[in-house]
């Protein structure tokens, strides 16, 4: 690998592809959609090209800071609970033998190809009072009659969690798997309980690694928006989801898209917000 | 229907116009060989089906036009692609099956082509209703299809069929309800203001609405699912999980031919007319095919082929019609509609829209 810094244009040569890619995927759609954030709204019919700041004044109301609220507390907790679940998993898939990861991980990857429509609709099933689990339960006998399990808040956790759970466990996974064991034994021979052992060695090694596991699970939660509709009340639905009203069903652009462009900065302000921390702690 | 656009539907039409196109590829020749063509939009799922296997062929077979059938997603969302194509001068497709709050969008912002009338002999047996004419006096689009979203409930968890609306806003009602979650879809205000306040003229004036928007209120804690997506509904109403709630009569239909304990009921203060129009973008080419085609539509055995098979409302005048008492009794009623304060929904879209989605939300 070269260590020295690029001279000549031909040095920057590779880095034309994946800019090039990043240019017409992402920096000219988000351009597009910052300036159509402050287009003028025609109601009763479509927009034309401005500059207003109306969109913007609407979306600073109560009402709209509750809902963002919320959306940011979901994507937050289903960050939490899937590193609490996926965490511990993967510490013990990676001490599993080879095949019994491989047969793992297949599994997992298999969660991938499901849509969010097929996720939404299986736990719909799964969740309801005619066809639910709580049929099961009745069956056991630990419950009187079946109920009901959603709509509700914890509907749309349980499905979201589901979806984002392969990801999580995909992204500790190498570096888990590279943990330096002798560390662990380190703390044993000294006499820590596998417990303390855990949360005391394991944990802080891999605070990096943690960080960005919650940043990408909590960014891509905050983008759902089948799930809420599917397993919530419409007090659990996101942001994510109004905006599609906007765009889709209310023809609104410029309103659309300036909600989009203030989730993304919210969204943007917290993961620096956090990576700055995990900085700070690490530098004390 | 106004909102067939599930993922599922559009993953159909992305893998049906995949099939075209592989075909278009393989038979060059035949692909070649039809000179004129038509691009003709139709909500995707049931509807399109039912016009690609009964309607476009007899078309094509009388005037030599091939067809080209769009599944289009729900209403407003086909507007806007269509209108961000028009502004790039292309039109996705010719004509478009467009419901009536779009239509009137697209009026505003210019986007159909006016009809010549005279090349649309047939639209003299239309109903007056059903043509949309423009402040000037323009048309901009003849009606293609109605249909009547309906009260409709499960017949094991309600042996007795309800007989009003009022029926929301019973006590035992309770977290028992399915109903569309949008304002300019569900016109639940228009049911509530026939319903409870003397007919929907109280829509009128700000203060009417509101007073809408208060009654409205008092079902909100009946409602389990406000539904965007039919399928969840409709799965949640065969089962009984959600017993009650407003849904598309002729879908309800089809459900209950398959055996499903399900009724769809007009009401005593009627069930809800909603229509689609064929409207044609001005970013067409095909102006003479399109009127051909709106033509050959706004016949009476065209349009009793239609409701035969789709199981929606004709829109020519009854007594030209073929249907029989009882087919025509199967896609309507004899009770008089609530009919859609379609201007409402445009003339104070945001607004009504901010007060609902307070109202669902909050």
């Amino acid at each position: 690998m070269r260590r020295t810094p690029p001279k000549s244009a031909r040095d920057y040569a590779p880095i034309v592809y994946p800019g090039i890619m990043l240019v017409v995927f992402f920096v000219i759609p988000f351009a597009t959609m910052i300036a159509v954030s402050f287009f003028k709204r025609n109601q009763g019919a479509f927009y034309t090209p401005d500059f207003v700041l109306d969109n913007y004044a609407r979306f600073l109301t109560a009402f709209f800071g509750g809902v963002l609220a919320f959306s940011l507390f979901l994507a937050i907790m289903v960050a939490v609970v899937c590193l609490v679940v996926g965490f511990p998993f993967t510490f013990f898939l990676v001490r599993l033998k080879r095949r019994a990861q491989i047969l793992w991980l297949l599994s997992l990857l298999s969660v991938l190809s499901l849509s969010e429509v097929i996720i939404g609709f299986a736990w719909s099933t799964l969740l309801s009072r005619t066809a639910g689990i709580t049929n099961l339960f009745v069956a056991l006998g630990l419950m009187d009659r079946p109920e009901a399990l959603l709509p509700g808040f914890g509907a749309v956790l349980t499905g979201m969690v589901y979806q984002a759970l392969p990801y999580t466990i995909l992204v500790l996974y190498p570096s888990l798997a590279r943990l330096d064991w002798s560390l662990l034994e380190a703390a044993r021979t000294m006499g820590a309980s596998p417990v303390k052992a855990f949360f005391n060695v394991v944990v802080p090694v891999s605070r990096n690694t943690i960080v960005a596991t919650l940043i990408m699970v909590f960014v891509f939660a905050l983008g759902s928006y089948l799930l809420p509709q599917i397993l919530g009340r419409p007090r659990q639905w996101t942001l994510s989801v109004l905006i599609t009203d906007q765009a889709i069903y209310q023809s609104n652009m410029p309103f659309a898209a300036a909600m989009a462009v203030f989730l993304v900065l919210i969204a943007l302000a917290l993961v620096g917000l956090t990576t700055l921390i995990g900085r700070r702690e690490a530098e004390a | 229907m106004n909102d067939f656009s599930d993922r599922k539907i559009d993953r159909r039409t992305v893998l049906g116009t995949a099939l075209a196109a592989g075909a278009a590829l393989a038979m060059p020749a035949v692909a070649r060989g039809a000179d004129r063509s038509l691009k003709v939009g139709a909500y995707g799922g049931f509807f399109k089906k039912s016009f690609d296997e009964n309607v476009f062929p007899v078309f094509t077979k009388e005037t030599g036009i091939k067809v080209e059938s769009v599944g289009e997603p729900t209403g407003e969302a086909w507007l806007v692609q269509l209108e961000q194509a028009a502004k790039a001068g292309q039109a996705p497709a010719d004509v478009s099956m467009m419901a009536q709050v779009p239509m009137l969008k697209g009026m505003e912002s210019k986007l159909w082509t006016p009809l010549d009338m005279k090349k649309i002999p047939n639209s003299k047996n239309v109903l007056d209703r059903f043509i949309n004419k423009d402040p000037n006096g323009d048309v901009a689009g003849i009606g293609a299809v109605a249909w009547y979203i309906t009260l409709v409930s499960n017949t094991k968890v309600f042996p007795t069929a309800p007989t009003s609306w009022a029926a929301f806003w019973e006590p035992d009602k309770k977290d028992k309800l399915g109903l569309l979650a949008l304002v300019s879809n569900s016109f639940l205000l228009e049911v509530t203001a026939k319903t409870f306040l003397g007919g929907t003229n109280v829509l009128d004036t700000e203060d009417g609405i509101l007073k809408a928007f208060k009654k409205l209120a008092e079902v909100k804690p009946n409602v389990r699912l406000w539904y965007r997506d039919e399928a969840q509904f409709e799965q949640a109403l065969k089962s009984g999980e959600i017993p009650m709630g407003q849904y598309y009569h002729d879908v309800t239909g089809i459900a209950i031919s398959k055996g499903f304990p399900v009724r769809s009921t007009f009401p005593k203060e009627g069930g809800i007319e909603d229509s689609g129009s064929w409207a044609v973008s001005h970013a067409s080419k095909k102006v003479d095919e399109a009127h051909e085609f709106i033509n050959f539509m706004c016949q009476p055995k065209i349009q009793d082929l239609v409701c035969r098979k789709n199981g929606t409302a004709p829109t020519v005048k009854r007594e030209l019609l073929d249907l029989s008492d009882k087919e025509f009794a199967a896609v309507s009623s004899s009770i008089e509609p609530i009919i859609p304060r379609y201007a409402m929904y445009q003339k104070r879209s945001d607004w009504l829209d901010q007060k609902w989605t307070e109202l669902i939300v909050g």
